[in-house]
């Protein structure tokens, strides 16, 4: 069994990085909100599901494209991939905006446990994911194909597609972006400054619901971005889909250590290398259950994961 | 009158905690509050910043009832708090830390180095640890960079919470030194401690806490002379 994947190995290397950018974009959605509220948005995973809806809306309503469109090339082909992107993570972000201001904003208001916020998570999960059953009629979503699966070019014996590689690149530059947005501008300072102190941050003068708003919000963007590559690259979603890509991702973010924001790339390359991975050597059936290990053996063994060690010390 | 606590109360959960505190702070004074562990000092000046909130009572400050601006805010009006603990953002370098503290204002960078300058002046240890990550720093300096940090704010009330805790006797005394050198500059400090004997040759006037209660209140130092109150606070009465 070891013969197909030492065979493709760097067909899987690559599908896997580029799987592992999407899961490290859902992952800084679950890790930005812990690092600031040390709360798992459980919903996180319905983000996601609800960003993949967003990108399909903008290519079939806004574009009216159906699955026997021509395909389009040049300035629209970048106009249709945009508007498709920009529409996930609106989607994606006001959600999560959405599930902070009905499920947790009250209930921290209160002063209540992390286990009733958590209770919260579980139940805007449920509510998001029966709610776009309710609207698809629990059928799957296919997406018309924008982007041709063009093979660019063989490095290694590895098919370089065109949708994979705009996925590497794309997500790359995001993780960057959001990277650098924590780290220099002024509101990331604030978002710092309450993951690491709380109170000390509201002596600052900086305004927590404000911060946590934000925090929600940049999450969501991520994921939403996130979700418009998984519908470029799969080309199909479903209510449902949140569940699995969810938990691959949070897994993801523990791997690297939660709250971390570098953790979470390592994180999220590292898993979906070991997915692809897994799923050639073991068979695809394997998949979810490679990830269910991992996620057992790093929340026994290393709990605080790869790079968590202190949080607030390596963050951003 | 600068800041004042009428009839103050305040609940963590059932639990009174404070049960009726009642002071005054002028302007330009040093006032401080004494009093064993759990008295509720820290608690008052918690709910002086805003960051507990009050059950009854007022806290007017500047002739403006305060009780109900939230933390973020009290900052705008001049009030700044270096916290219990310290509070300084481990992450973050010492430089980091003091921009921190005038967050809430959008100040040029040139007004922003006027105000470093003068928190340099006053801890010139802070400047040789610039950007050294606050996490790193002993006791002593992370209580220069959270009093530093306060006053980036360029405040008008300074609440200082136990800035004595758990640093050697030569960094106490340098510390309340330059709390008296700070309130020099017309900064009106109100000063929480458990080191009596230190807060009350600094302060002007003082109020001792015990259980949520104001039991005494007197000029400074008078307290300092005062038996009961060395046999109580400053272990050394007569005996």
């Amino acid at each position: 069994m070891f013969d197909v994947f030492i065979d493709q190995f760097w067909q899987l290397t690559f599908s896997g990085i580029s799987l592992g950018f999407i899961y490290v974009l859902i992952a800084l959605g679950y890790t930005m909100v812990y690092g600031v509220l040390r709360m798992i948005n459980f919903a996180n995973s319905e983000i996601f599901m609800w960003g993949t809806f967003g990108a399909i809306v903008a290519s079939r309503d806004l574009f009216k494209y159906t699955q026997t469109s021509d395909p389009v090339t040049g300035p629209k082909l970048v106009l249709v991939l945009v508007v498709q992107l920009f529409a996930a993570m609106a989607f994606a972000g006001l959600v999560a905006v959405l599930v902070e201001f009905v499920a947790y904003r009250r209930l921290r208001a209160r002063g209540t446990n992390r286990l009733a916020t958590l209770i919260s998570a579980i139940g805007m999960s449920i509510v998001l994911s029966e709610v776009m059953r309710l609207l698809t009629a629990s059928r799957p979503v296919g997406s018309p194909r924008i982007l041709e699966k063009i093979i660019l070019t063989e490095i290694w014996g590895a098919q370089i597609r065109l949708d994979t590689l705009i996925t590497i690149l794309a997500a790359g530059a995001i993780f960057i972006i959001l990277e650098r947005f924590v780290k220099l501008s002024r509101m990331g300072k604030a978002i710092r400054a309450v993951s690491m102190n709380e109170d000390a941050a509201k002596l600052m003068g900086i305004n927590l619901n404000r911060v946590i708003t934000v925090t929600f919000l940049v999450g969501g963007l991520a994921t939403g971005a996130a979700a418009f590559f998984y519908v470029t690259v799969y080309e199909y979603t479903k209510f449902n889909i949140g569940f699995t890509m969810g938990l691959a991702a949070f897994t993801a973010a523990v791997l690297g250590g939660i709250g971390n924001i570098r953790g979470a790339f390592f994180g999220g390359i590292a898993l979906g290398l070991a997915e692809v991975y897994a799923a050639s050597i073991l068979g695809t059936q394997w998949k979810s259950v490679t990830i269910f290990i991992i996620l057992v053996l790093v929340l026994l063994f290393k709990p605080s994961g790869l790079f968590g060690e202190a949080v607030t010390q390596t963050r951003a | 009158m600068h800041l004042e606590v009428k009839d103050l109360h305040v609940h963590y959960g059932k639990i009174e905690a404070i049960k009726g505190v009642s002071i005054v702070v002028n302007e330009g004074e040093i006032v401080t509050l004494i009093g064993a562990n759990g008295a509720g000092k820290t608690t008052m000046l918690k709910t002086i910043s805003g960051l507990r909130p009050a059950s009854s009572g007022q806290i007017i400050f500047n002739g403006q009832d305060i009780t109900s601006v939230p933390a973020h805010k009290r900052v705008d009006l001049g009030l700044s708090q270096a916290p219990e603990g310290r509070g300084i953002f481990p992450g973050m370098t010492v430089l980091e830390n003091l921009e921190m503290g005038k967050f809430h204002r959008h100040d040029r960078k040139s007004e922003m180095s006027e105000d470093l300058e003068k928190i340099y002046t006053l801890f010139p240890r802070l400047k040789e640890r610039t950007s050294q990550a606050g996490g790193t720093l002993s006791g002593g300096e992370q209580q220069m960079l959270a009093i530093g940090r306060a006053l980036m704010a360029r405040p008008k009330v300074l609440l200082l919470d136990e800035p004595s805790m758990g640093l050697a006797p030569q960094m106490i005394a340098n510390i309340f030194r330059i709390i008296t050198e700070i309130n020099k500059t017309g900064v009106t400090i109100l000063l929480v401690e458990q080191n009596a004997q230190q807060a009350l040759q600094r302060a002007h006037r003082a109020y001792i806490l015990e259980t949520g209660n104001v039991v005494k209140e007197a000029k400074a130092s008078d307290l300092l002379n005062d038996p009961a109150v060395r046999e109580a606070y400053l272990g050394t009465g007569a005996h």
